[in-house]
């Protein structure tokens, strides 16, 4: 559904400083950290890989809130399911457009992050080669909780809740691979199983918030 | 008297034989929502050429009702039976602020397949009286001008289908009153049929009524 | 005797005349079946050399743990044919499943807590299993959180089947992964999953408190899915029947 992503493109572009904010959020989470535990570079260098996925998934999560919020409120949304696409390339396209506007900014952001934490090169560019794998993932499970909380009060912490649950898998694997080279083992096993939980949630995501989408229209 | 061949037949004619002439039926249905029921055993027909105003008090079960025709909801009894192509316009406009005009009218053309370029778009707001603020964003359109953007899909619709609207004449004046009446005439002219709400009475001719939630519907002249 | 038909009981009022009368059993058998595995588990079983008598703690915490996994996955399949066949006592079940299983889980987590202490000197260790536990206990939080936020009861439990089948499917992945993720990090040497070699008796007792959270499982979930089926029939004839029925009685 290009033309829809074209749109959602058109609409965040409209609302730049909107659009930012995750991005923010995740620079300014992630400086707190070394300002919380202590710039002891050792330290840092072993806990950046964590605190950086971890601020990525929260930052990720925190900016799904409109991702149908306002085509549910207007009834574009309505529209979309009425028409002959089927919900589930909706609910891709969708996921789209939020990768390419908070999970692609964060993985282009997360080197500099690293320079901060004083990661070395290696790990750096598992940093980002995990970011780019797992990144897809939070859009795409985030995308189902969405599609389940529209509309209710306090969405965005049901939302939360709902998701990170079911997110800590990406976070294991992502986090472990940067780990592992950082201590000089190999991270193929931990990229081959975040490979596996992409492919898993490309192929499962989409249907599931297809339902969802539909049980919320009913 | 034998025609030329390749002479064009009127559409009336060619189309009275050859299309489906039913456009919906509602057989027994019922509706609820929540654990409250709306209303239950409703049988409706509606035929080609026809259009039938919902009525009833708030709250019991219209737009539930023009949902239930459109596709967006399962009944908790009974059967919907469309025939026809659907065109479906909620309450909501359906078009984003932050859009112009012509853009928020593009999306919904090529939601559903209709001509989306800019001069059959620029037609369809023309006749709606907003080509001059076909690039003004959304926002800064007012209650009736939004209503007339979402409406003007009408215009790009197919021939004989049947419209589902709700509140259409909402917030429309009496230039847009008449503009939608004019169109619907011509619609039901050319093969397609209407069901719709209203809270104000309008001068629809040979206008049936559908009244919630006792189901009670003045009969079809089509059907024998 | 004439064979009972089990489909009988998917509509609500037969389940109701069901439930009501296995109840006062099911709390009959979990009191007796509790003062045995209790008696099993803290009196007969032999001190074990190794971690004295705090391991007792145990004829709690494995029987609870595996209630809140076999609870879960209960709810989910209830969820499920609610969804799938329209079945509203199917919902309604899996709706009351959900605060039990959760209770389980918070059982399964301070047991494991009190387990964890005298053991390895802390209260909470992040063993694998402990911490699959956590996230099924935020599993359950979730389910339960969702579908009270939902005001359409229908809607509500549609979206909560949807998420509980999809929080099904995640389980062994989640385990799998903090399974991976404990032993890349600690080694194999923290784990409070180290239970002492299994005398029979042992086993015993541990089976027979299973059987006593079931039966309390199953007093519970009947007697709150009545109480979610009054609530939600309240405009049903047959409610009114039995209430009538109870007041001539």
């Amino acid at each position: 559904m290009g033309f829809l992503v074209r749109r959602d493109l058109r609409l965040a572009m409209r609302r730049r400083s909107e659009v930012l904010l995750p991005l923010v959020f995740f620079t300014v989470a992630t400086s707190l950290f070394p300002l919380g535990v202590g710039p002891e570079p050792q330290t840092l260098r072993t806990i950046a890989p964590g605190v950086v996925w971890v601020c990525a998934l929260l930052a990720s999560l925190l900016s799904l809130g409109g991702l149908y919020g306002s085509d549910f409120a207007d009834g574009s949304l309505e529209q979309m399911a009425l028409s002959r696409h089927p919900l589930a390339s909706l609910a891709l396209s969708k996921a789209f457009v939020h990768w390419l506007l908070n999970g692609l900014p964060l993985v282009l952001v997360a080197p500099l992050i690293g320079l901060l934490f004083d990661i070395d090169r290696d790990a750096l560019q598992m940093l980002t080669l995990t970011l780019l794998l797992g990144t897809p993932v939070l859009s795409l499970l985030g995308g189902l909780g969405a599609a389940l909380t529209l509309g209710l009060r306090s969405a965005e912490m049901l939302l939360v809740l709902l998701i990170l649950p079911l997110l800590i898998p990406v976070l294991i694997f992502g986090a472990g691979a940067v780990v592992a080279v950082a201590s000089g083992l190999s991270a193929s096993g931990h990229l081959s199983l975040l490979g596996a939980l992409l492919l898993l949630s490309l192929l499962g995501a989409p249907f599931a918030t297809a339902a969802a989408l539909k049980i919320a229209l009913d | 008297m034998t025609r030329p061949p390749g002479t064009p037949t009127s559409s009336v004619t060619a189309t009275t034989t050859d299309a489906a002439v039913l456009h919906l039926t509602l057989r027994d249905l019922a509706c609820s929502r929540g654990e409250r029921l709306l209303f239950k055993h409703l049988n409706l027909q509606l035929w080609r050429g026809e259009a039938v105003w919902l009525r009833g008090p708030n709250g019991q079960g219209k737009t539930s009702l023009l949902r239930l025709v459109a596709g967006l909801s399962r009944p908790v009894a009974g059967q919907v039976d469309v025939h026809a192509a659907r065109v479906y316009i909620g309450h909501q406009p359906a078009i984003k602020d932050d859009l112009s005009v012509l853009e928020a009218l593009g999306f919904l053309a090529r939601l559903h397949d209709l001509p989306a370029h800019d001069t059959a778009l620029v037609q369809a707001l023309d006749a709606w009286g907003l080509k001059a603020k076909r690039h003004a964003l959304v926002r800064t359109l007012s209650q009736g001008q939004r209503r007339r953007v979402a409406l003007a899909r009408l215009a790009l619709s197919p021939a004989a289908a049947l419209w589902v609207l709700d509140e259409p004449f909402d917030a429309l004046d009496a230039a847009g009153v008449d503009a939608l009446l004019a169109l619907v005439q011509t619609h039901r002219q050319s093969g397609g049929s209407l069901l719709f709400t209203s809270h104000q009475a309008v001068d629809l001719p040979a206008c049936r009524t559908l009244d919630l939630p006792s189901g009670a519907s003045t009969p079809s002249e089509a059907a024998t | 005797m004439s064979r009972i038909r089990w489909t009988t009981f998917a509509a609500p009022s037969r389940f109701e005349a069901l439930a009501a009368a296995v109840t006062p059993w099911l709390w009959a058998v979990c009191l007796l079946a509790s003062a045995v595995g209790l008696y099993l588990g803290f009196i007969e079983a032999p001190k074990d050399f190794q971690q004295g008598q705090s391991y007792r703690i145990i004829f709690i915490h494995v029987p609870a743990a595996w209630m809140s996994m076999v609870l879960y996955l209960a709810m989910a399949t209830w969820a499920a044919i609610g969804w799938a066949w329209r079945v509203r006592l199917a919902s309604m079940l899996a709706r009351a499943i959900a605060p039990t299983g959760a209770m389980f889980t918070f059982v399964a987590l301070w047991t494991g807590a009190f387990w964890g202490k005298p053991t390895w000197g802390a209260w909470w260790v992040w063993d694998a299993r402990l911490t699959s536990e956590l996230i099924l206990l935020f599993l359950y939080l979730g389910y339960m959180a969702l579908v009270e936020a939902i005001d359409d009861p229908q809607r509500g439990d549609q979206a909560g089947a949807l998420l509980a089948v999809v929080g099904a499917i995640n389980v062994p992945i989640i385990y799998f992964s903090v399974r991976w993720w404990n032993t890349l990090h600690q080694g194999a040497s923290v784990g409070v999953a180290s239970a002492p070699k299994m005398a029979s008796i042992m086993l015993t007792a541990m089976l027979v408190m299973t059987l006593a959270f079931w039966a309390y499982a199953f007093a519970v979930v009947f007697t709150r899915t009545r109480a979610i089926a009054a609530e939600r029939e309240r405009g049903a004839r047959w409610l009114a029947e039995l209430a009538q029925d109870t007041k001539e009685a």
